[in-house]
């Protein structure tokens, strides 16, 4: 469904991705892990449009997207949920809920009832600036405002950051619960644990490189993943 | 007493005009966190429009020439002076911004010369009008009601609507704005579309209240027009309705009392005492850097 080739992304003279390949299937989770200043972040806001690759291609169900526009590319059904959430924190909730269907001209309600039966928190806060949320009511937001654009696959850039375990919990229960409502997923995720046991299939994102991939399952029980990004050691 | 009334009315009109122009700065800066310098030309040159336009149509034809003219310039100034410096530092499209104030300025003066030209009196406007022991021109009376209006439009086009809704994610965040699929140079053209037809209106009353225009007619109340937005609160609509409103009565009543010399002054004195007390203005949000 989704097809990255070869792709390589500088800032300036900086590479932050250094022509990475990966695919995810349609009805997938796939999770990208990696430490800090790996490239995930970069690779994530490379698919959705905001950044420029240096070389490389992206597909979207067989058609070349590699630099078109962000609004088309949200569009042709891809979202991306930011890193740090950055929801709109002088609108309401219910603004940010519906800015997510910006691109939209049909009825919303449907698809405003699917988010406040995700997240029965966010129809009590309605009519609350959004910035008076706390940090897991934001990441849930965040999500919410995502799916209102209705998409084939969503991409989410460390939805756990800075969160309670327990709300981690909840997050990455909804994401699964949103996938298995037929949205594909790619995940990131610095905590790989929670995001292997989810996953389809997951690669490793070392300093701009893929260095490891496999199934979620694989993946955790492989010994350097252990030692590396599970802070267990065999 | 009626001689208060008189000047107050005096002020609340000049203020309504200067509301008009500071909200073109207020936009601005709320999404680009830019001060468009050429704003108060802006102004000016929609003066020459009117001027021009007047000559050669009937006056409501010659109205909406001015305001649609004045519309397309601002959109034009922000797609070549600033859009491609989109992603260089603020200095330099701050540079650009004034870049384009002194070319506005030059041309106007090299192609309408430096001498006032007479603005025309659109019929009506200059009737005289005596409301008990008070007597005005039309054109007074109906400045501070035709900005309330328009500020009010304004405010519900900006919170009640999808392009409004696009504004408010802009200024606020680019990136995140742009995830949601808004564009952002139609959303940042039609902000200055938006501003620069309400300087255009300002205008309009401004000029046919003092008659004559020439190449540095924009400079003073431009920058008078910043102070007041910087005033409310810069990025406030209603802060800089409020201090377009409050500099022009302070102003009024100043040259009633006699101290005309001081007048100008006493708006950058106004602005220094802000920026020291209370730099975020009345209105001001509390981070006003980008994030
Ligand atoms: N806007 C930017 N300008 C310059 N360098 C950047 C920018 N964004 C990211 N980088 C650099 O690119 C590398 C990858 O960053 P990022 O994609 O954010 O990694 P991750 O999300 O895996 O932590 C880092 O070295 C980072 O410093
Ligand atoms: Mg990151």
């Amino acid at each position: 469904m989704l097809k990255v080739e070869n792709l390589k992304v500088n800032f300036g003279g900086i590479e932050a991705v250094k022509g990475i390949s990966f695919d995810v299937k349609e009805g997938e989770i796939v999770t990208l892990i990696g430490s800090n200043g790996a490239g995930k972040t970069t690779t994530l806001r490379t698919i959705a449009g905001v950044v420029r690759p240096a070389s490389g291609k992206i597909t979207f169900d067989g058609e070349d997207i590699t630099s078109i526009e962000p609004s088309s590319i949200v569009k042709k059904g891809i979202t991306l949920c930011p890193e740090g959430r950055r929801i709109f924190p002088d609108m309401t909730v219910l603004e940010n809920i519906k800015i997510g269907a910006y691109l939209r001209e049909d009825d919303l309600s449907a698809d405003i009832e699917r988010c406040h039966r995700l997240f029965p928190i966010l129809k009590e806060r309605s009519n609350q600036l959004a910035g008076t949320l706390s940090g897991g009511e934001q990441q849930m937001l965040a999500v919410a405002r995502s799916l209102m654009s209705k998409p084939k696959i969503m991409m989410l850039d460390e939805p756990s950051l800075g969160l309670a375990p327990i709300i981690v919990k909840n997050i990455f229960d909804i994401i699964k619960t949103i996938n298995d409502e037929g949205v594909t997923i790619l995940l990131i995720e610095q905590n790989a644990n929670m995001a292997l046991r989810i996953a389809d299939k997951a690669y490793v994102l070392e300093t701009g490189h893929i260095t490891i991939e496999g199934t979620g399952k694989e993946l955790l029980t492989n010994p350097k993943i252990k030692e590396a990004y599970l802070g267990k050691k065999n | 007493m009626n001689l208060f009334l008189q000047h107050a009315l005096t002020g609340i009109s000049v203020g309504g005009c200067y509301a008009l122009i500071a909200i073109g700065y207020t936009l601005v800066y709320g999404i680009l966190r830019l001060i468009n310098f050429a704003h108060g030309d802006i102004f000016m040159v929609a003066g020459y429009f009117m001027i021009f336009s007047f000559a050669v149509m009937p006056f409501p034809v010659a109205i909406i020439v001015t305001l649609v003219a004045t519309t397309v310039l601002g959109i034009m100034i922000e797609k070549f002076a600033y859009a491609p410096l989109r992603s260089a530092p603020r200095m330099s499209v701050m540079i650009s911004a004034i870049g384009v104030s002194y070319l506005l300025q030059n041309l106007a003066t090299y192609l309408f010369t430096a001498l006032p030209k007479a603005y025309p009196a659109i019929p009506g406007l200059k009737k005289v009008i005596t409301i008990g022991n008070i007597s005005t021109s039309l054109v007074t009376i109906l400045t501070p009601i035709i900005t309330i209006v328009l500020v009010m439009i304004l405010l519900w086009l900006v919170n009640k609507t999808k392009i409004g809704l696009s504004m408010r994610a802009v200024s606020r965040d680019y990136e995140a704005a742009s995830l949601m699929g808004i564009k952002l140079n139609k959303t940042i053209s039609f902000t200055f579309a938006v501003g620069s037809l309400l300087a255009a209106v300002g205008s309009i009353l401004y000029f046919t209240d003092r008659m004559t225009v020439q190449p540095f007619s924009g400079a003073l109340p431009g920058l008078k027009c910043f102070v007041a937005a910087v005033f409310g609160g810069i990025g406030s609509i209603p802060g800089a309705l409020l201090g377009g409103f409050f500099i022009g009565v302070c102003e009024t009543i100043i040259k009633a009392v006699g101290l005309s010399t001081f007048s100008d002054a006493f708006t950058f004195i106004v602005l220094i005492i802000m920026l020291l007390i209370r730099p975020t203005g009345l209105f001001g949000e509390k981070n006003i850097d980008k994030v």
